[in-house]
Protein backbone atom coordinates (compact mmCIF):
# COMPACT_ATOMS: atom_id res chain seq x y z
CA UNK A 1 0.00 0.00 0.00
CA UNK A 2 0.95 3.76 -1.07
CA UNK A 3 1.74 5.80 2.09
CA UNK A 4 0.71 9.36 2.11
CA UNK A 5 3.39 11.93 2.08
CA UNK A 6 1.24 13.11 5.24
CA UNK A 7 2.04 10.28 7.53
CA UNK A 8 5.92 10.22 6.84
CA UNK A 9 6.35 13.64 7.82
CA UNK A 10 4.07 13.09 10.76
CA UNK A 11 6.05 9.75 11.95
CA UNK A 12 9.26 11.71 11.46
CA UNK A 13 8.11 14.52 13.48
CA UNK A 14 7.05 11.83 16.03
CA UNK A 15 10.92 10.68 15.89
CA UNK A 16 12.28 14.42 16.72
CA UNK A 17 10.00 14.42 19.27
CA UNK A 18 11.19 11.18 20.97
CA UNK A 19 14.67 12.88 21.25
CA UNK A 20 14.14 15.46 21.97
CA UNK A 21 12.40 14.15 25.29
CA UNK A 22 15.02 12.19 25.62
CA UNK A 23 17.52 14.75 25.49
CA UNK A 24 15.65 16.50 27.42
CA UNK A 25 15.75 14.09 30.48
CA UNK A 26 19.24 13.07 29.53
CA UNK A 27 21.20 15.89 31.40
CA UNK A 28 24.90 15.32 31.52
CA UNK A 29 28.48 16.87 32.36
CA UNK A 30 28.39 18.92 29.66
CA UNK A 31 24.57 20.75 30.17
CA UNK A 32 23.61 23.39 31.20
CA UNK A 33 26.14 25.90 33.36
CA UNK A 34 24.42 28.10 34.86
CA UNK A 35 26.20 31.21 34.70
CA UNK A 36 26.46 30.88 30.64
CA UNK A 37 25.65 33.67 28.39
CA UNK A 38 22.61 32.85 26.08
CA UNK A 39 25.02 31.83 23.25
CA UNK A 40 26.82 29.51 25.16
CA UNK A 41 24.03 27.62 26.97
CA UNK A 42 22.86 27.24 23.26
CA UNK A 43 26.15 25.88 22.74
CA UNK A 44 26.05 23.68 25.53
CA UNK A 45 23.22 22.01 24.98
CA UNK A 46 24.05 21.19 21.51
CA UNK A 47 27.24 19.59 23.32
CA UNK A 48 24.41 17.71 25.54
CA UNK A 49 22.24 16.54 23.14
CA UNK A 50 25.14 14.93 20.87
CA UNK A 51 26.73 13.54 24.18
CA UNK A 52 23.73 12.13 25.71
CA UNK A 53 22.64 10.54 22.14
CA UNK A 54 26.03 9.21 21.65
CA UNK A 55 26.23 7.81 25.11
CA UNK A 56 22.86 5.84 25.02
CA UNK A 57 23.15 5.17 21.38
CA UNK A 58 27.13 3.37 22.49
CA UNK A 59 25.16 1.81 25.11
CA UNK A 60 22.28 0.08 22.24
CA UNK A 61 25.23 -1.28 20.48
CA UNK A 62 26.86 -2.41 23.71
CA UNK A 63 23.36 -4.25 24.74
CA UNK A 64 23.05 -5.88 21.73
CA UNK A 65 26.91 -6.69 21.34
CA UNK A 66 26.40 -8.28 24.98
CA UNK A 67 23.80 -10.78 24.02
CA UNK A 68 26.20 -12.21 21.02
CA UNK A 69 29.00 -13.05 24.05
CA UNK A 70 29.91 -16.28 25.26
CA UNK A 71 29.39 -18.03 27.40
CA UNK A 72 25.73 -16.96 27.93
CA UNK A 73 24.12 -16.79 31.12
CA UNK A 74 21.24 -18.72 30.71
CA UNK A 75 20.63 -19.01 34.73
CA UNK A 76 20.37 -14.86 34.46
CA UNK A 77 18.40 -14.96 31.25
CA UNK A 78 15.48 -17.46 33.37
CA UNK A 79 15.51 -15.05 35.87
CA UNK A 80 14.85 -12.65 34.59
CA UNK A 81 12.17 -14.10 32.50
CA UNK A 82 10.64 -15.03 35.36
CA UNK A 83 10.75 -11.47 36.48
CA UNK A 84 9.61 -9.55 34.09
CA UNK A 85 7.25 -12.56 32.46
CA UNK A 86 6.04 -14.54 34.68
CA UNK A 87 5.92 -11.56 37.34
CA UNK A 88 3.79 -9.21 35.05
CA UNK A 89 1.49 -12.51 34.67
CA UNK A 90 -1.09 -10.91 37.28
CA UNK A 91 -1.03 -7.35 36.16
CA UNK A 92 -1.37 -7.98 32.62
CA UNK A 93 -4.23 -10.02 33.23
CA UNK A 94 -6.33 -8.23 35.07
CA UNK A 95 -5.49 -4.93 33.15
CA UNK A 96 -6.47 -7.31 30.11
CA UNK A 97 -9.18 -8.25 31.37
CA UNK A 98 -10.79 -4.56 32.44
CA UNK A 99 -9.83 -3.12 29.39
CA UNK A 100 -11.55 -5.66 27.17
CA UNK A 101 -14.34 -5.70 29.11
CA UNK A 102 -14.53 -1.73 28.98
CA UNK A 103 -14.18 -2.23 25.21
CA UNK A 104 -17.12 -4.56 25.10
CA UNK A 105 -19.13 -1.82 26.65
CA UNK A 106 -18.10 0.99 25.28
CA UNK A 107 -17.79 -0.29 21.57
CA UNK A 108 -22.00 -1.97 22.25
CA UNK A 109 -23.10 1.52 22.73
CA UNK A 110 -21.55 3.13 19.96
CA UNK A 111 -22.22 0.40 17.22
CA UNK A 112 -25.70 0.28 18.67
CA UNK A 113 -26.44 3.65 17.65
CA UNK A 114 -25.85 2.50 13.84
CA UNK A 115 -27.13 -1.04 14.33
CA UNK A 116 -23.72 -2.24 14.41
CA UNK A 117 -23.66 -4.29 17.15
CA UNK A 118 -22.54 -7.27 15.03
CA UNK A 119 -19.53 -5.63 14.50
CA UNK A 120 -18.30 -5.77 17.85
CA UNK A 121 -16.09 -8.81 17.74
CA UNK A 122 -14.05 -6.92 15.02
CA UNK A 123 -13.95 -3.83 16.47
CA UNK A 124 -12.45 -5.19 20.39
CA UNK A 125 -10.12 -7.55 18.62
CA UNK A 126 -8.85 -5.43 16.38
CA UNK A 127 -8.29 -2.15 18.89
CA UNK A 128 -6.42 -4.77 20.92
CA UNK A 129 -4.37 -6.46 18.71
CA UNK A 130 -2.99 -3.43 16.83
CA UNK A 131 -2.81 -0.91 19.45
CA UNK A 132 -3.83 -1.25 23.03
CA UNK A 133 -2.65 -4.91 23.66
CA UNK A 134 1.04 -4.00 22.79
CA UNK A 135 0.74 -0.41 24.12
CA UNK A 136 -0.91 -1.13 27.57
CA UNK A 137 1.28 -4.39 28.36
CA UNK A 138 4.24 -2.32 27.74
CA UNK A 139 3.21 0.63 29.95
CA UNK A 140 2.63 -2.52 32.72
CA UNK A 141 6.55 -3.75 31.91
CA UNK A 142 7.89 -0.47 32.32
CA UNK A 143 6.06 0.63 35.26
CA UNK A 144 6.76 -2.89 36.95
CA UNK A 145 9.78 -4.34 35.43
CA UNK A 146 11.47 -1.26 33.84
CA UNK A 147 12.13 0.54 37.34
CA UNK A 148 12.90 -2.21 39.13
CA UNK A 149 15.83 -2.37 36.36
CA UNK A 150 16.97 0.58 36.76
CA UNK A 151 16.68 1.23 40.25
CA UNK A 152 19.32 -1.88 40.10
CA UNK A 153 21.91 -0.69 38.11
CA UNK A 154 21.43 2.65 40.02
CA UNK A 155 22.24 1.04 43.17
CA UNK A 156 25.00 -1.13 41.81
CA UNK A 157 26.59 2.10 39.91
CA UNK A 158 26.57 4.21 43.33
CA UNK A 159 27.62 1.79 45.45
CA UNK A 160 30.35 0.69 42.93
CA UNK A 161 29.41 -2.84 41.82
CA UNK A 162 29.35 -1.60 38.40
CA UNK A 163 33.19 -0.66 38.40
CA UNK A 164 34.05 -4.08 40.34
CA UNK A 165 32.53 -5.80 37.79
CA UNK A 166 34.67 -3.83 34.83
CA UNK A 167 37.78 -4.19 37.72
CA UNK A 168 37.46 -7.72 37.44
CA UNK A 169 37.47 -7.93 33.78
CA UNK A 170 33.89 -9.00 33.97
CA UNK A 171 31.97 -7.45 31.01
CA UNK A 172 28.58 -5.82 32.78
CA UNK A 173 26.43 -6.36 29.96
CA UNK A 174 27.11 -10.11 29.40
CA UNK A 175 26.98 -10.88 32.27
CA UNK A 176 23.41 -9.73 33.42
CA UNK A 177 22.54 -6.21 30.98
CA UNK A 178 22.34 -8.03 27.75
CA UNK A 179 20.27 -11.33 29.67
CA UNK A 180 17.37 -8.42 30.39
CA UNK A 181 17.35 -7.14 27.05
CA UNK A 182 16.99 -10.94 25.52
CA UNK A 183 14.49 -11.90 28.69
CA UNK A 184 12.30 -8.76 27.61
CA UNK A 185 11.84 -9.60 23.70
CA UNK A 186 10.57 -13.03 24.43
CA UNK A 187 8.61 -11.83 27.39
CA UNK A 188 7.20 -8.57 26.37
CA UNK A 189 5.42 -10.24 23.24
CA UNK A 190 4.43 -12.77 24.78
CA UNK A 191 2.58 -10.87 27.53
CA UNK A 192 1.14 -8.80 24.40
CA UNK A 193 -0.36 -12.21 22.82
CA UNK A 194 -1.66 -12.49 26.43
CA UNK A 195 -2.97 -9.30 26.65
CA UNK A 196 -4.58 -9.83 23.60
CA UNK A 197 -6.63 -13.01 24.51
CA UNK A 198 -7.62 -12.37 27.87
CA UNK A 199 -8.73 -8.86 26.36
CA UNK A 200 -11.17 -10.34 23.80
CA UNK A 201 -12.48 -12.86 26.04
CA UNK A 202 -13.70 -9.78 28.59
CA UNK A 203 -14.68 -7.80 25.06
CA UNK A 204 -17.13 -11.28 24.72
CA UNK A 205 -18.25 -11.34 27.94
CA UNK A 206 -19.32 -7.88 28.56
CA UNK A 207 -20.57 -7.85 25.06
CA UNK A 208 -22.41 -11.00 24.47
CA UNK A 209 -23.49 -11.99 27.95
CA UNK A 210 -23.93 -8.78 29.37
CA UNK A 211 -25.67 -6.87 26.33
CA UNK A 212 -27.16 -9.33 24.80
CA UNK A 213 -24.84 -9.39 21.26
CA UNK A 214 -25.09 -12.52 19.65
CA UNK A 215 -22.17 -14.44 20.25
CA UNK A 216 -21.47 -16.37 16.53
CA UNK A 217 -21.65 -12.53 15.20
CA UNK A 218 -18.95 -11.55 17.80
CA UNK A 219 -16.44 -14.41 17.10
CA UNK A 220 -17.23 -14.06 13.45
CA UNK A 221 -16.42 -10.50 13.14
CA UNK A 222 -13.20 -11.21 14.64
CA UNK A 223 -11.91 -13.94 12.31
CA UNK A 224 -12.91 -12.59 9.78
CA UNK A 225 -11.70 -8.81 10.02
CA UNK A 226 -7.93 -9.96 11.90
CA UNK A 227 -5.33 -10.68 9.07
CA UNK A 228 -2.05 -12.08 10.00
CA UNK A 229 -0.87 -8.31 8.94
CA UNK A 230 -2.96 -6.75 12.00
CA UNK A 231 -1.02 -9.53 14.39
CA UNK A 232 2.58 -9.36 12.83
CA UNK A 233 1.88 -5.07 13.03
CA UNK A 234 1.16 -5.62 17.00
CA UNK A 235 3.90 -8.10 17.39
CA UNK A 236 6.41 -6.21 15.56
CA UNK A 237 5.80 -3.38 18.12
CA UNK A 238 5.93 -5.59 21.28
CA UNK A 239 9.07 -6.42 20.15
CA UNK A 240 10.35 -2.68 19.67
CA UNK A 241 8.69 -1.52 23.24
CA UNK A 242 10.16 -4.07 24.77
CA UNK A 243 13.97 -2.77 23.33
CA UNK A 244 12.72 0.54 24.02
CA UNK A 245 11.79 -0.47 27.73
CA UNK A 246 15.15 -2.28 28.26
CA UNK A 247 17.60 0.44 26.76
CA UNK A 248 15.77 3.53 28.31
CA UNK A 249 15.53 1.88 31.78
CA UNK A 250 18.92 0.25 32.33
CA UNK A 251 20.68 2.71 30.52
CA UNK A 252 19.53 5.49 32.90
CA UNK A 253 20.69 3.36 35.60
CA UNK A 254 23.88 2.77 34.10
CA UNK A 255 24.68 6.61 33.73
CA UNK A 256 23.05 7.65 37.30
CA UNK A 257 26.68 9.22 38.20
CA UNK A 258 26.10 11.26 35.02
CA UNK A 259 22.86 13.09 35.32
CA UNK A 260 23.73 15.89 36.50
CA UNK A 261 20.66 17.04 37.77
CA UNK A 262 19.97 14.02 39.73
CA UNK A 263 21.92 14.79 42.71
CA UNK A 264 23.74 12.33 44.05
CA UNK A 265 23.48 9.01 46.10
CA UNK A 266 19.72 7.52 47.04
CA UNK A 267 17.61 10.39 46.10
CA UNK A 268 19.40 9.94 42.22
CA UNK A 269 18.66 6.59 41.99
CA UNK A 270 15.29 7.68 43.08
CA UNK A 271 15.10 10.36 40.58
CA UNK A 272 16.15 8.63 37.16
CA UNK A 273 14.01 5.47 38.14
CA UNK A 274 11.19 7.93 38.15
CA UNK A 275 13.10 9.56 34.72
CA UNK A 276 13.09 6.52 33.34
CA UNK A 277 9.95 5.30 33.74
CA UNK A 278 8.48 8.39 32.35
CA UNK A 279 10.80 8.82 29.83
CA UNK A 280 10.41 5.18 28.53
CA UNK A 281 6.30 5.85 28.94
CA UNK A 282 6.62 8.31 26.25
CA UNK A 283 8.75 6.71 24.23
CA UNK A 284 6.42 3.50 23.89
CA UNK A 285 3.48 6.07 23.08
CA UNK A 286 5.25 8.27 20.39
CA UNK A 287 6.66 5.09 18.78
CA UNK A 288 3.31 3.81 18.76
CA UNK A 289 2.32 6.24 16.51
CA UNK A 290 5.63 5.85 14.38
CA UNK A 291 5.26 2.43 13.84
CA UNK A 292 1.80 2.35 13.06
CA UNK A 293 2.26 5.36 10.69
CA UNK A 294 5.19 3.50 9.04
CA UNK A 295 3.45 -0.33 9.24
CA UNK A 296 0.10 -0.15 8.70
CA UNK B 1 58.07 -10.77 43.69
CA UNK B 2 56.53 -9.36 40.52
CA UNK B 3 58.01 -6.40 38.93
CA UNK B 4 54.85 -4.58 37.86
CA UNK B 5 54.80 -1.11 38.35
CA UNK B 6 52.94 2.41 37.60
CA UNK B 7 53.72 5.50 35.75
CA UNK B 8 52.35 8.65 35.17
CA UNK B 9 53.80 10.65 32.54
CA UNK B 10 52.05 14.18 32.20
CA UNK B 11 48.77 13.69 33.48
CA UNK B 12 46.08 16.06 33.21
CA UNK B 13 42.37 15.07 34.28
CA UNK B 14 39.93 18.22 34.61
CA UNK B 15 35.88 17.98 35.31
CA UNK B 16 33.62 20.94 34.19
CA UNK B 17 32.20 22.59 37.36
CA UNK B 18 28.06 23.89 37.16
CA UNK B 19 29.48 27.78 36.55
CA UNK B 20 31.07 25.88 33.50
CA UNK B 21 34.27 26.59 35.03
CA UNK B 22 37.33 24.17 34.76
CA UNK B 23 38.42 22.11 38.02
CA UNK B 24 41.67 20.57 37.33
CA UNK B 25 42.45 17.62 39.35
CA UNK B 26 45.57 16.78 38.32
CA UNK B 27 47.85 18.97 35.70
CA UNK B 28 50.53 17.49 34.11
CA UNK B 29 51.27 14.89 36.81
CA UNK B 30 54.51 12.74 36.88
CA UNK B 31 55.12 10.25 38.80
CA UNK B 32 56.20 6.43 39.26
CA UNK B 33 54.54 4.07 41.76
CA UNK B 34 57.68 1.14 42.21
CA UNK B 35 56.98 -2.39 41.55
CA UNK B 36 56.24 -4.44 44.94
CA UNK B 37 56.34 -1.65 47.54
CA UNK B 38 53.41 0.28 49.05
CA UNK B 39 52.46 3.59 48.26
CA UNK B 40 49.81 6.18 50.19
CA UNK B 41 47.97 8.43 48.10
CA UNK B 42 47.32 11.47 50.19
CA UNK B 43 45.61 14.80 50.70
CA UNK B 44 42.54 17.38 51.43
CA UNK B 45 38.99 15.69 50.40
CA UNK B 46 38.02 16.89 46.80
CA UNK B 47 41.96 16.53 46.22
CA UNK B 48 41.48 13.83 43.33
CA UNK B 49 42.74 10.84 45.90
CA UNK B 50 40.14 8.23 44.26
CA UNK B 51 40.25 9.90 40.78
CA UNK B 52 43.97 8.71 40.56
CA UNK B 53 42.82 5.47 41.05
CA UNK B 54 40.16 5.36 38.75
CA UNK B 55 42.50 6.62 36.27
CA UNK B 56 44.93 3.95 36.74
CA UNK B 57 42.17 1.23 36.46
CA UNK B 58 40.83 2.83 33.61
CA UNK B 59 37.32 3.03 35.04
CA UNK B 60 37.74 7.24 33.75
CA UNK B 61 39.48 8.78 31.03
CA UNK B 62 42.85 10.98 31.01
CA UNK B 63 42.29 14.48 29.43
CA UNK B 64 46.10 13.86 28.31
CA UNK B 65 49.17 11.95 29.79
CA UNK B 66 49.79 8.41 29.69
CA UNK B 67 49.88 6.00 32.51
CA UNK B 68 52.20 3.12 32.20
CA UNK B 69 51.44 -0.26 33.87
CA UNK B 70 54.60 -2.54 33.50
CA UNK B 71 55.31 -0.31 30.23
CA UNK B 72 51.50 -0.82 28.75
CA UNK B 73 49.66 2.55 28.30
CA UNK B 74 46.38 1.46 29.89
CA UNK B 75 45.04 4.93 28.47
CA UNK B 76 44.87 3.79 24.67
CA UNK B 77 44.55 0.10 25.30
CA UNK B 78 41.00 -0.88 24.15
CA UNK B 79 38.77 -4.07 24.05
CA UNK B 80 40.90 -7.09 25.09
CA UNK B 81 44.30 -5.42 25.84
CA UNK B 82 41.89 -3.26 28.49
CA UNK B 83 40.64 -6.27 29.94
CA UNK B 84 43.85 -8.35 30.27
CA UNK B 85 45.53 -5.07 31.75
CA UNK B 86 43.08 -5.04 34.35
CA UNK B 87 43.37 -8.96 34.90
CA UNK B 88 46.49 -7.22 36.90
CA UNK B 89 44.96 -5.35 39.27
CA UNK B 90 43.02 -6.54 42.41
CA UNK B 91 40.68 -3.60 44.32
CA UNK B 92 39.23 -3.08 47.48
CA UNK B 93 36.59 -0.64 47.31
CA UNK B 94 35.92 2.20 50.06
CA UNK B 95 32.44 0.22 51.26
CA UNK B 96 33.88 -3.05 49.86
CA UNK B 97 31.31 -3.63 46.34
CA UNK B 98 30.29 -6.70 47.44
CA UNK B 99 27.16 -8.17 45.32
CA UNK B 100 24.11 -7.22 47.53
CA UNK B 101 22.71 -10.44 45.85
CA UNK B 102 24.84 -12.91 46.17
CA UNK B 103 26.73 -14.60 49.53
CA UNK B 104 29.95 -14.00 50.69
CA UNK B 105 31.08 -17.10 48.98
CA UNK B 106 29.07 -16.62 45.87
CA UNK B 107 30.63 -13.21 45.75
CA UNK B 108 34.53 -14.43 46.42
CA UNK B 109 34.06 -17.23 43.69
CA UNK B 110 32.32 -14.76 41.15
CA UNK B 111 36.58 -13.79 39.59
CA UNK B 112 37.11 -17.73 39.53
CA UNK B 113 34.09 -18.68 38.23
CA UNK B 114 33.87 -15.91 35.55
CA UNK B 115 37.89 -15.43 34.72
CA UNK B 116 38.83 -19.04 35.61
CA UNK B 117 38.26 -22.48 33.59
CA UNK B 118 38.52 -24.32 37.16
CA UNK B 119 36.27 -26.89 38.15
CA UNK B 120 33.87 -25.82 40.86
CA UNK B 121 35.30 -28.29 43.57
CA UNK B 122 38.30 -26.81 42.79
CA UNK B 123 36.95 -23.20 43.03
CA UNK B 124 34.92 -23.76 46.39
CA UNK B 125 38.41 -25.33 47.95
CA UNK B 126 40.00 -21.92 47.01
CA UNK B 127 37.67 -19.64 48.18
CA UNK B 128 36.83 -21.93 51.36
CA UNK B 129 41.04 -21.54 52.19
CA UNK B 130 40.96 -17.85 51.34
CA UNK B 131 38.18 -17.55 53.77
CA UNK B 132 39.87 -19.42 56.32
CA UNK B 133 42.83 -17.11 56.31
CA UNK B 134 41.09 -13.71 56.42
CA UNK B 135 39.02 -15.39 59.36
CA UNK B 136 35.38 -15.66 57.66
CA UNK B 137 34.94 -19.05 57.53
CA UNK B 138 31.34 -19.99 58.80
CA UNK B 139 30.35 -16.60 57.38
CA UNK B 140 30.09 -17.85 53.67
CA UNK B 141 26.41 -18.30 53.33
CA UNK B 142 25.88 -14.82 54.79
CA UNK B 143 24.68 -11.64 52.22
CA UNK B 144 26.69 -8.53 52.54
CA UNK B 145 23.70 -6.78 54.74
CA UNK B 146 24.27 -9.34 57.59
CA UNK B 147 28.08 -8.69 57.79
CA UNK B 148 29.76 -5.71 59.86
CA UNK B 149 31.83 -3.11 58.31
CA UNK B 150 35.12 -4.61 59.07
CA UNK B 151 34.05 -8.14 57.86
CA UNK B 152 33.09 -6.77 54.44
CA UNK B 153 36.05 -4.94 53.28
CA UNK B 154 37.67 -8.64 54.48
CA UNK B 155 35.48 -10.26 52.12
CA UNK B 156 36.30 -7.74 49.89
CA UNK B 157 39.60 -8.52 49.72
CA UNK B 158 39.58 -12.07 49.83
CA UNK B 159 37.37 -11.36 46.14
CA UNK B 160 40.32 -9.04 45.40
CA UNK B 161 42.81 -11.53 46.07
CA UNK B 162 41.37 -14.65 43.95
CA UNK B 163 42.71 -14.20 40.80
CA UNK B 164 46.71 -13.43 42.71
CA UNK B 165 46.97 -9.31 41.15
CA UNK B 166 50.15 -7.78 40.67
CA UNK B 167 49.01 -4.58 42.02
CA UNK B 168 46.38 -3.76 44.71
CA UNK B 169 44.32 -0.78 45.06
CA UNK B 170 42.70 -0.02 48.27
CA UNK B 171 40.29 3.30 48.46
CA UNK B 172 39.83 4.48 51.50
CA UNK B 173 40.25 0.81 53.05
CA UNK B 174 39.56 2.05 56.98
CA UNK B 175 36.94 4.38 56.03
CA UNK B 176 33.99 3.71 59.06
CA UNK B 177 35.97 1.15 61.02
CA UNK B 178 37.05 1.15 64.77
CA UNK B 179 40.68 1.75 65.88
CA UNK B 180 41.33 -2.14 66.67
CA UNK B 181 39.42 -3.22 63.42
CA UNK B 182 41.69 -0.89 61.43
CA UNK B 183 44.77 -2.39 62.96
CA UNK B 184 43.30 -5.39 62.10
CA UNK B 185 42.69 -4.67 58.48
CA UNK B 186 46.13 -2.92 57.82
CA UNK B 187 48.21 -6.20 59.47
CA UNK B 188 45.93 -8.45 57.33
CA UNK B 189 47.35 -5.97 54.22
CA UNK B 190 51.35 -6.24 55.29
CA UNK B 191 50.21 -10.50 55.91
CA UNK B 192 49.17 -10.62 52.20
CA UNK B 193 51.47 -8.45 50.52
CA UNK B 194 53.87 -10.53 52.09
CA UNK B 195 52.24 -13.62 50.63
CA UNK B 196 51.08 -12.37 47.36
CA UNK B 197 53.89 -9.72 46.23
CA UNK B 198 51.92 -7.61 44.90
CA UNK B 199 52.29 -3.72 44.55
CA UNK B 200 50.22 -1.79 46.74
CA UNK B 201 48.71 1.30 46.65
CA UNK B 202 46.79 3.25 49.55
CA UNK B 203 44.20 5.62 49.33
CA UNK B 204 44.04 6.89 52.65
CA UNK B 205 42.31 10.12 54.92
CA UNK B 206 44.08 7.60 57.68
CA UNK B 207 47.29 9.44 58.46
CA UNK B 208 49.38 8.83 60.11
CA UNK B 209 48.38 5.20 60.73
CA UNK B 210 48.63 4.25 57.24
CA UNK B 211 52.18 5.98 57.10
CA UNK B 212 53.31 2.44 59.21
CA UNK B 213 52.86 0.81 55.84
CA UNK B 214 54.10 2.81 53.41
CA UNK B 215 57.21 2.95 51.54
CA UNK B 216 56.24 5.92 49.13
CA UNK B 217 54.13 8.53 50.15
CA UNK B 218 52.28 11.35 47.51
CA UNK B 219 50.57 14.02 48.35
CA UNK B 220 47.72 15.71 46.15
CA UNK B 221 47.09 19.28 46.83
CA UNK B 222 44.98 21.67 43.85
CA UNK B 223 45.94 19.66 40.89
CA UNK B 224 49.80 19.06 41.74
CA UNK B 225 51.36 16.41 43.68
CA UNK B 226 54.40 15.69 45.89
CA UNK B 227 56.10 12.52 45.79
CA UNK B 228 58.28 11.26 49.31
CA UNK B 229 60.34 8.40 48.95
CA UNK B 230 59.38 7.64 52.58
CA UNK B 231 56.61 9.02 55.29
CA UNK B 232 59.63 10.59 57.38
CA UNK B 233 60.52 12.78 54.36
CA UNK B 234 56.83 14.18 54.59
CA UNK B 235 58.13 16.31 57.63
CA UNK B 236 61.34 17.89 55.85
CA UNK B 237 59.03 19.47 53.24
CA UNK B 238 59.78 23.29 53.05
CA UNK B 239 56.38 23.64 50.74
CA UNK B 240 53.36 25.72 52.70
CA UNK B 241 50.82 23.36 51.86
CA UNK B 242 52.63 20.24 52.92
CA UNK B 243 53.53 21.99 55.91
CA UNK B 244 49.71 22.57 56.68
CA UNK B 245 49.60 19.58 55.60
CA UNK B 246 51.12 17.38 58.23
CA UNK B 247 50.40 19.96 61.20
CA UNK B 248 46.44 19.05 60.60
CA UNK B 249 46.85 15.53 59.66
CA UNK B 250 49.77 13.80 61.85
CA UNK B 251 49.47 15.68 65.07
CA UNK B 252 51.84 15.70 67.58
CA UNK B 253 53.52 12.98 66.44
CA UNK B 254 54.78 14.78 63.68
CA UNK B 255 54.43 18.49 65.74
CA UNK B 256 58.11 18.38 66.97
CA UNK B 257 59.75 17.43 64.09
CA UNK B 258 58.45 20.54 62.48
CA UNK B 259 59.25 23.29 65.14
CA UNK B 260 62.64 21.47 64.95
CA UNK B 261 62.80 22.64 61.34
Amino acid sequence: MRKPVILRIEAISSFAIFFIVMVKHGDNPYSMPKQQNPISRLGSSGLSILVDLGRMGLYLLQMIQGCLRTPFRYAEFMRQMNFIGVGSLVVIFFTAASTGMVLGLQGYYSLHKFGAEGMLGSAVSLTLIMELGPVLTALMVAGRAGSAMCAELGIMRISEQLDALDCMAIDPFRYFISPKLLAALISVPLLTALFDVVGIAGGYVAGVHLMGVNPGSYIDGMQSSVTSHDVWLGTVKSFVFALLIVWICTGRGYFVHLIRGAGFGARSVSRVTTQAVVLSSISVLIFDYLLTAILI
Amino acid sequence: MNTTGIEFKGVTKAFIRDDGSRQVILDQVSFSIPAGKTTVIAGGSGQGKSVTLKLILRLMDTDSGQILVCDDDITQARGKELKELRTRFGVLFQGAALFDSMTVFENVALPLRERTSKSEDEIREQVLSSLEQLELLGHEDKFPAQLSGGMKKRAGLARALQLKPEIMLFDEPTTGLDPVMTQEIYQLFARTQEQVGYTSIIVSHDIPKVFNLADQVIVLNNGAMDVFSSPEAIQWSSKPHIREFVQTTMGEIYQSHLVEK
